[in-house]
């Protein structure tokens, strides 16, 4: 179905859904590098406005990618909630949108109506709203997790401890765990990036991880970023495993790429709440995600990129994650060219994850070739504090020495929690003031402990 | 009024621990903020990395320092007309311009073994610092194998790929592309050396191999012009190069 706005005396026409979606997204270069772009500012802006127009209701019988071919697709539709829907099902892209910003729209009713809610239905609204609107309605959501902890209760921000080293060297691994644990970092998880996915390598750090966290009673959960078939065979092998981590992407191409399937995604989930290690929930799965993932695996079916990222959400909330992490800067400038682009495209992951229900974090972050740097990171983090973010990466000087690319700090996390007032998930905040790492203000205190834990891991 | 007392940075107990990684712990504090010490250092490495990105191949200094070889030098252009663009269309960093297809054809000399291609990539300051010793010495034991070479090729705004734009017109066996990598905080000066062998339009990275952290502190040049030799031989022998060649040989990793 095409659709049309007119302009003084040019009727633009978009010819279905998806060219109109594409269309209305603010610029960003990897829709620019997929050829899908508004071709002036006024062709966006009217897009934008036939968007505002299109019912709700379309998106339910006009999908971006088929549904014959496309097994995202099928989950959209054959997932969708018709009750939780029918509250909102009169409105259009445009009622949405003011609707959200009303005081009706309270954080009980988001979570009410979110499972009626489509990711193109969610991504079209995004695409409607400007960078405060997508605050101040993120702020509202409220979506709260638990493992061996609480994530996401409104007032409470946690950090994902990544120490990673670019040989997985155990000693260098230690060396970033005691630095991060000793600023307050870690409540999310303690999570590496292996720099191999071998399973024996993979199997020795969750070992090690795992060492720390009991000796020390840590109420934290640990995960090895490995593949997930990798980490499926650890489970069969009793390695302690708490989170199951995996890569997605928001169509079966593109999963495919990442040598994932629905099904292998079950099969993993299941296995991990076999384990049953969790002692106060049992969300266990850690999911990232990233604009422009389907493009960059030629998988994208010529849907936009924001559109693609949100479509991956609806994959992620099958399985009730702990953390689902946008890696946003991550991909390099042809798909997120500068600080502004990053911005903007955290800003929107970060509400289009919590208006679908989702626990979002971020990797607040960018590489060496995107025209960005930490003052962009510092914007982004504030924003998105604001917005009440789960959770951020922490990283020893904001620079990963295995990925090769700048995130943020334990210091950035402090400076958050310290300006907006946030504190730690109940149960680790707990842990660091029983240990004399912090005081109540946030303050890092100087206690005997520091000498206990690095004789511990480096003897 | 009292005079206020300078902020003396608070450092952190564990500094020992700096003995196990390089990774920035340990980076002490003042209030709960990076210390002035720490920050600027990070800013001056990331503006290492930033000018690495928007450096030019020096052309005249690359000519002098691979005169030795007694080989022609062409240089050539992607696409990409800009940095800013090449940024943004790493398609058209794979692609030769008009002209630079044009100067190819006309060279008009039977397809050697081998082609030597030198593109800046992400990092022009690498090839500047490396590619002339490292070009002497491998074109050297080339010579010394006994395979032919074409002129070499120095290309601007180029990207790994555009090794097969270059192959489909000169039709060398095998090409190598030395090219700056994209740079980190701990190196901006990283050259890479992909090989691909019957290079041509529509290949994929799959078939190609790679060796990567070439410079001093990482891979040193001339371990790294054994290594690449390693992986001619094989590649001859074997008549492919790509995930089959590195199946093929334990070694290489």
């Amino acid at each position: 179905m095409a659709y049309h706005c007119t302009v003084g005396n040019f009727t633009y026409r978009f010819n279905d859904l998806k060219e109109l979606l594409a269309k209305a997204s603010p610029l960003r270069s990897g829709d620019v590098l997929a050829g899908l772009t508004a071709e002036s500012y006024e062709e966006r802006v009217a897009a934008q406005m036939a968007l505002a127009d299109v019912p709700l209701v379309t998106f339910l019988s006009e999908v971006v990618i088929p549904y014959e071919i496309d097994d995202v697709t099928r989950l959209i539709i054959d997932t969708h909630d018709k009750a939780a829907f029918s509250r909102i099902s009169h409105f259009t892209i445009g009622d949405l949108r003011d609707w959200l910003l009303s005081d009706e729209a309270d954080t009980s009713t988001l979570q009410q109506i979110a499972r009626g809610l489509t990711p193109e239905m969610v991504a079209a609204v995004s695409k409607l709203m400007r960078n405060q609107d997508l605050i101040l309605v993120a702020k509202k959501c409220e979506v709260v997790t638990r493992f061996r902890n609480t994530i996401g209760l409104r007032g409470h921000l946690s950090v994902r401890l990544q120490p990673n080293h670019p040989t997985d060297d155990a000693k260098g691994v230690a060396a970033s765990i005691i630095d991060g644990l000793l600023y307050g970092s870690g409540d999310a998880t303690i999570g590496i990036n292996p720099a191999t996915d071998s399973p024996a390598a993979t199997s020795r750090l969750l070992h090690m991880i795992d060492g720390v966290r009991e000796r020390f009673a840590i109420p934290t959960q640990s995960c090895v970023l490995s593949h997930i078939t990798t980490t499926l065979e650890l489970i069969e092998q009793k390695v302690p495993v708490d989170l199951v981590f995996q890569s997605i992407a928001g169509t079966e191409k593109a999963n495919a790429s990442f040598g994932i399937s629905q099904s292998l995604l079950q099969e993993a989930y299941e296995a991990g709440l076999s384990l049953k290690r969790g002692t106060v929930g049992t969300n266990i799965m850690y999911f990232e995600t990233g604009q422009g993932s389907a493009l960059s695996s030629g998988a994208h079916h010529n849907v936009d990129q924001q559109t693609c990222e949100v479509r991956a959400y609806a994959v992620a909330r099958q399985y009730k994650p702990f953390l689902v992490n946008s890696v946003v800067g991550f991909i390099g400038p042809e798909y997120l060219f500068d600080g502004k682009q990053i911005i903007r495209a955290g800003l929107e992951d970060h509400f289009c994850g919590k208006l679908m229900g989702l626990p979002m974090g971020m990797d607040i972050c960018y590489t060496n070739h995107a025209q960005a740097d930490q003052d962009d990171m510092d914007t982004l983090l504030t924003l998105l504090g604001v917005a009440g973010i789960n959770f951020i990466m922490g990283i020893p000087g904001a620079d990963d020495i295995m990925l090769n690319y700048q995130s943020t700090s334990f210091h950035d996390a402090l400076y958050l929690r310290r300006v907006l007032g946030l504190r730690p998930a109940p149960e680790f905040e707990e842990w660091l003031l029983q240990q004399g790492i912090m005081d109540a203000l946030g303050n890092r205190l100087s206690t005997g402990l520091q000498k206990q834990l690095y004789t511990t891991l480096v003897g | 009024m009292n005079e206020v007392k300078k902020t003396s940075v608070e450092p952190d107990e564990w500094e020992p621990l700096k003995a196990y990684t390089n990774a920035r712990i340990a980076l002490g504090k003042t209030g709960i903020s990076i210390p002035l010490k720490e920050s600027l250092q990070f800013k001056m490495a990331h503006a290492h990395a930033k000018d690495a990105v928007y450096s030019q191949l020096a052309i005249a200094s690359l000519q002098a320092d691979l005169a030795g070889t007694s080989l022609p030098i062409h240089q050539i252009h992607s696409q990409a007309e800009s940095r800013d663009i090449y940024l943004q269309r790493p398609d058209l960093g794979r692609l030769l311009a008009p002209d630079s297809v044009a100067k190819l054809r006309q060279l008009d000399s039977s397809p050697a073994d081998i082609s030597i291609i030198i593109a800046d990539g992400l990092s022009a300051t690498a090839i500047n610092t490396y590619a002339g010793p490292f070009v002497t010495r491998l074109v050297d034991k080339v010579r010394q194998t006994g395979y032919s070479l074409a002129p070499l090729l120095l290309v601007e705004q180029g990207r790994v790929a555009i090794t097969d734009s270059i192959g489909g017109i000169l039709r060398p066996q095998l090409a190598i592309i030395l090219i700056g990598e994209r740079p980190g905080l701990s190196a901006f000066d990283s050259m890479g050396a992909y090989i691909t062998y019957a290079p041509q339009p529509g290949l994929t990275d799959e078939r190609r191999n790679c060796i990567s952290n070439i410079r001093e502190q990482g891979l040193p040049p001339i371990l790294a012009v054994d290594k690449l030799m390693y992986l001619i031989n094989s590649a001859f022998r074997l008549q492919i190069t790509g995930v089959t060649l590195k199946d093929n040989n334990g070694l290489l990793e």
